[in-house]
């Protein structure tokens, strides 16, 4: 990318999609309805845990509209545990047992919710009156519901098989965490609890196929956020060839992570039920059935601590903790892995020992939701330095300051293992300028000296907090992309990753229409379909802008290239003096001398004369970008807060962030997305909890005891940024989908912790609420009553 | 399974057809009338996404049966612009969705039909609403991507273009 100035390229462009959306004319999975269209609904299991002993379907099946009842046992030998989607990384003394979901429970249901029957109708109110007369003989065990049960002796066994309720032990080490305790002036230890949430897009999963058996073609739509891998492994899945198998994402109602999880049972046997019954199928879930069967996140119990020297430095960190994984684990370890490896944050710390355990437990399945453990790791660190702060007597942002990575240490390299399999290594990053800005915004200063003992002195309880994250983000394998002129001079750009409302029918828009000069509405962008672009990974991990971004632009430049080549054969003068302006291609200096990239187009697929052999026809180019390793990205985010200490509501005053994601396409877009995350953050800190009773029945499975934030509680996000282009890709970009959320739990409980510090209460786990407040300021009372030092 | 004919309106187009007593006013637009751009996010009344107008008020058309519409006038989405096509120029899109995306008020848009349901009576009735005002009466939809500021931002951007709108429209009079 060139510095100089741009046209596109880094602009707040509005939308191309939005129009679509806003009139109610986007096509959404629910949508799609074709002739003969049969309608799903599934037989789910009652209980956590449980031997399914027999199932009768035969009142069912005479139901009226009822096409047809399946069970396990009806599958034959497609009935196969799901593919292992990550492999556990390349680490020393790994232990990994794999365990994945199954299409239909055969003998043991091992989570609320997974589907044991499915009934298929001529309408789903039909389909759903027949699944209330699937009959099954369940008989009840006990549940592993608390995370610090699963290894327990006498737990109960999940997958009895495996003789332990191990699903995973890992090990990192960065230098020798014992040397740093033997220089340490003091040691902290700590418990941190970081309880599970789920995503809760607004649109529920959906499936739609359609088997044409004349064509011998399968057609699938999917809310899923990986057509290709989706395509690819239902095509191997029904025994068909990867081109028979057509999955389109068409606009998906919000992703953040469970929508990339492969396979769901849903997934499978929604095309298989097509196939079977030659007639389209849709199942769409409902919004108690997203409460258990999509996948969820969170949930680890820290031992962490940390060793100082009297000044404050850090001399090194450990940390062991236990990971719910859910009753299976498809998606390998990557939420855990990143949790290790986020840890460490934007401080330059040379010791640091690691380890974790990952149990199967009687809930829904783990998979990463935005932030993907990430948040774990930032809220242990984080803690520990408020720990360390209040111990030591440094201000919180001077501990944070005299720990900062410099900008002349990078690349920083980590040592160990991240989820992309390379050593962890971050690429660049200025950090003390964003602690800085964000003192600055929020007035640190002002606030801490004379406004809160000003309020506290009306009474008021007043805190606030400031914490730094690091996020890495864009990582491999690969995504591709093709860009096509078109001979109308409109231009086409077709990706495999799928979008769930990022805006990449703009961004990627932009990038393109930085390179050929063509306004950004006249560039269509393909994403989604995997009859259009037939290689690539999907949308994770915040890599979207980074690694098919990357994709894109290569993919232009190259079309660049070939436009510039072409014109300057046509206008006869050399290419360096060409310009494309606009959509057309002209001489700098005489812009009379021009002709128009459609044109181009058209002249460079001829219909008759020669071409020399070798040459490419049209206007186009295919390309594929994978990075070496991840981009990390960082910021800073600052909150102050007000609780009533009547009712522990805690309200928002300000909320401020500094953010560096390198290079940004479009600042709208950027923005956008972080107040976006930083609202799930804060449902994720003081809304947001799933309550389990203790048979793993999940007591909140709606919308309306499962509180998320509205809009009378999420503040407006005043945002500032840096940037620090990334070295790892040509744009200079690096990924921002997850940085909202990732730093919000630590920050709040920071911000509380201060805004109640008369009570001396200390905040150690996340999400909080009104109660759990209340409870701890009782505690802290007590104790006090009791004569006990304040604190934990 | 009782069945009930019913003839009601829906933008402008009225129409009649027998329906089973239990069907919701949501699944019959969604699916009967194939008129999509309302959504569906709960089925239980919280997330507000299936917000259609009856009668001009705002209501959850996932907590109606289709029944309970008979004789009534019904607007969703589509009803707002309804010359608007896929090409046609975005500034000819009703002045609450040119808002939205003026302001960035959509990410995956599934939620956006209904928050702008949800604005078309209270923006009629609240020509100057406030930032508080505009945040209270969209506290009963829920939207997991924008985290709002866009959404009323377009809201209060929305009031101030329809209140020049009108002043054009009684300047012309
Ligand atoms: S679908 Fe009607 S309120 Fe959620
Ligand atoms: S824009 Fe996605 S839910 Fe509101």
């Amino acid at each position: 990318m060139t510095t100089t100035s741009t046209t596109y390229f880094g602009k707040p462009i509005k939308r191309n999609e939005d129009p679509r959306l806003l009139t109610g004319q986007a096509l959404f999975t629910d949508d799609v309805d074709l002739p003969g269209m049969l309608h799903v609904a599934f037989v789910r299991s009652d209980y956590a845990h449980a031997w399914v002993r027999g199932v009768d379907v035969s009142e069912a099946r005479r139901m009226p509209g009822v096409v047809a009842v399946f069970t396990a046992y009806d599958l034959g030998d497609y009935w196969r545990p799901g593919p292992l989607l990550v492999p556990p990384p390349p680490i020393q003394r790994l232990v990994f047992n794999i365990r994945t979901q199954v299409p239909l429970v055969k003998d043991k249901a091992r989570h609320v919710g997974e589907p044991i029957a499915v009934v298929v109708a001529e309408s789903r109110y039909l389909a759903e009156d027949a699944a209330e007369r699937v009959y099954v003989d369940y008989e009840p065990l006990p549940a592993v519901v608390k995370l610090e049960d699963a290894l327990a002796p006498g737990a109960p066994l999940i997958h009895d098989d495996l003789g332990t309720n191990l699903n995973a032990h890992v090990i990192q080490e960065k230098g020798n965490y014992a040397s740093a305790v033997e220089r340490a002036d003091v040691v902290i230890k700590r418990r941190y609890v970081y309880d599970r949430g789920t995503a809760v897009a607004m649109e529920n999963r959906g499936v739609v196929a359609h088997w044409d058996a004349k064509a011998e073609q399968m057609t699938i739509w999917d809310t899923t956020q990986a057509p290709i891998p989706i395509r690819n492994g239902l095509a191997a899945m029904l025994g068909l060839s990867e081109h028979q198998v057509r999955v389109i994402a068409p606009f998906i109602g919000g992703g953040f992570g469970p929508k990339i999880m492969m396979f769901y049972p849903e997934e499978v046997l929604i095309p298989w039920l097509a196939r079977k019954l030659n007639r389209p199928v849709k199942w769409i879930e409902d919004r108690r059935e997203n409460f258990f069967a999509t996948t969820q996140e969170r949930s680890q119990i820290h031992e962490a601590e940390i060793a100082l020297t009297r000044d404050g430095r850090i001399l090194g960190v450990k940390d062991v903790f236990l990971h719910d994984a859910g009753a299976y684990a498809p998606y390998g370890l990557t939420v855990p892995i990143n949790s290790q490896c986020t840890l460490l944050g934007q401080y330059d710390i040379a010791n640091y020992y690691t380890e974790f355990k990952s149990v199967f437990t009687n809930k829904p399945i783990v998979t990463p939701y935005r932030g993907a453990g990430r948040q774990h790791g930032v809220f242990v660190m984080e803690r520990l330095l408020d720990a360390a702060s209040k111990e030591l007597g440094i201000d919180r942002v001077e501990i944070r300051r005299r720990n900062l990575i410099r900008p002349d240490m990078f690349p920083y390299p980590n040592v160990i293992v991240f989820q992309d399999f390379a050593p962890l290594t971050y690429d660049s990053g200025n950090y003390e300028p964003a602690l800085d800005r964000v003192v600055e915004l929020i007035g640190y200063k002002q606030f801490v000296e004379e406004e809160q003992p000003r309020l506290r002195a009306q009474g008021k309880h007043v805190g606030i907090g400031i914490v730094t994250y690091v996020e890495g983000t864009g990582i491999g394998p690969y995504e591709g992309a093709r860009v096509t002129v078109e001979t109308s001079g409109r231009v086409s750009v077709a990706t495999g990753i799928g979008t769930q409302g990022q805006g990449h029918f703009t961004s990627f828009a932009q990038i393109v229409a930085e390179q050929l000069g063509v306004p950004v509405e006249r560039i269509r962008l393909v994403t989604g379909d995997t009859a259009e672009f037939y290689w690539g990974a999907g949308t994770f991990a915040s890599r979207g802008a980074v690694v098919a971004g990357s994709a894109v632009y290569s993919a232009a430049v190259q079309v660049r290239k070939k436009a510039l080549q072409k014109a300057s054969e046509v206008l006869e003068v050399p290419e360096e003096e060409i310009e494309l302006v606009d959509g057309w291609a002209r001489v700098k200096g005489a812009p009379h001398k021009a002709i128009s990239l459609g044109e181009l187009a058209r002249r460079a697929n001829p219909l008759r004369g020669a071409v020399r052999s070798g040459t490419e026809p049209g206007l186009e180019a295919t390309d594929y970008f994978g990075p070496e390793r991840g981009a990390t990205a960082s910021g800073v985010h600052g909150i102050i807060v007000e609780v009533d200490i009547e009712t522990m509501q805690v309200q928002i005053k300000r909320y401020v962030v500094v953010h560096d994601c390198g290079k940004v396409i479009n600042p709208m877009i950027l923005e956008g997305q972080i107040q976006g995350g930083v609202a799930q953050g804060i449902g994720n800190a003081f809304y947001e909890q799933l309550h389990w009773d203790e048979n793993g029945q999940l007591l909140n499975a709606s919308l309306m005891d499962f509180l998320i934030p509205t809009a009378d509680v999420v503040p407006r996000v005043e945002m500032d940024h840096v940037e620090t282009p990334s070295p790892l890709n040509p744009m200079g970009v690096k990924g921002a989908g997850e940085a909202g959320c990732i730093p919000v739990g630590p920050l709040f409980a920071q911000a509380v912790e201060d805004a109640l510090a008369e009570y001396g209460i200390e905040i150690n786990e996340i999400p909080l609420s009104p109660n759990r407040l209340f409870e701890l300021v009782q505690e802290a009372k007590a104790r006090r009553a009791a004569g006990l030092p304040a604190g934990r | 399974m009782s069945t009930h004919t019913i003839s009601l309106k829906v933008n402008g187009i009225p129409y009649q057809r027998t329906v089973e007593a239990r069907m919701l006013l949501s699944d019959f637009l969604r699916h009967e009338l194939r008129l999509t751009g309302t959504h569906v996010g709960c089925e239980h009344g919280a997330c507000g996404a299936c917000t259609v107008l009856l009668d001009g008020q705002a209501v959850r058309s996932c907590l109606m049966f289709a029944v309970q519409a008979h004789g009534h006038e019904i607007t969703t989405i589509e009803g707002l612009a309804p010359d608007w096509q896929s090409g046609s120029d975005p500034e000819e899109m009703h002045p609450i969705q040119i808002a939205f995306r003026e302001k960035h008020g959509l990410q995956c848009g599934f939620c956006t039909p209904g928050f702008i349901m949800t604005l078309v009576p209270f923006l009629a009735e609240n020509p100057f609403p406030t930032e508080a005002e505009v945040r209270e009466v969209l506290s009963g939809n829920l939207c997991r991507c924008t985290g709002y500021q866009g959404i009323v931002e377009a809201a209060l951007l929305a009031a101030r273009m329809m209140r020049a709108a009108a002043v054009t429209r009684s300047a012309d009079t």
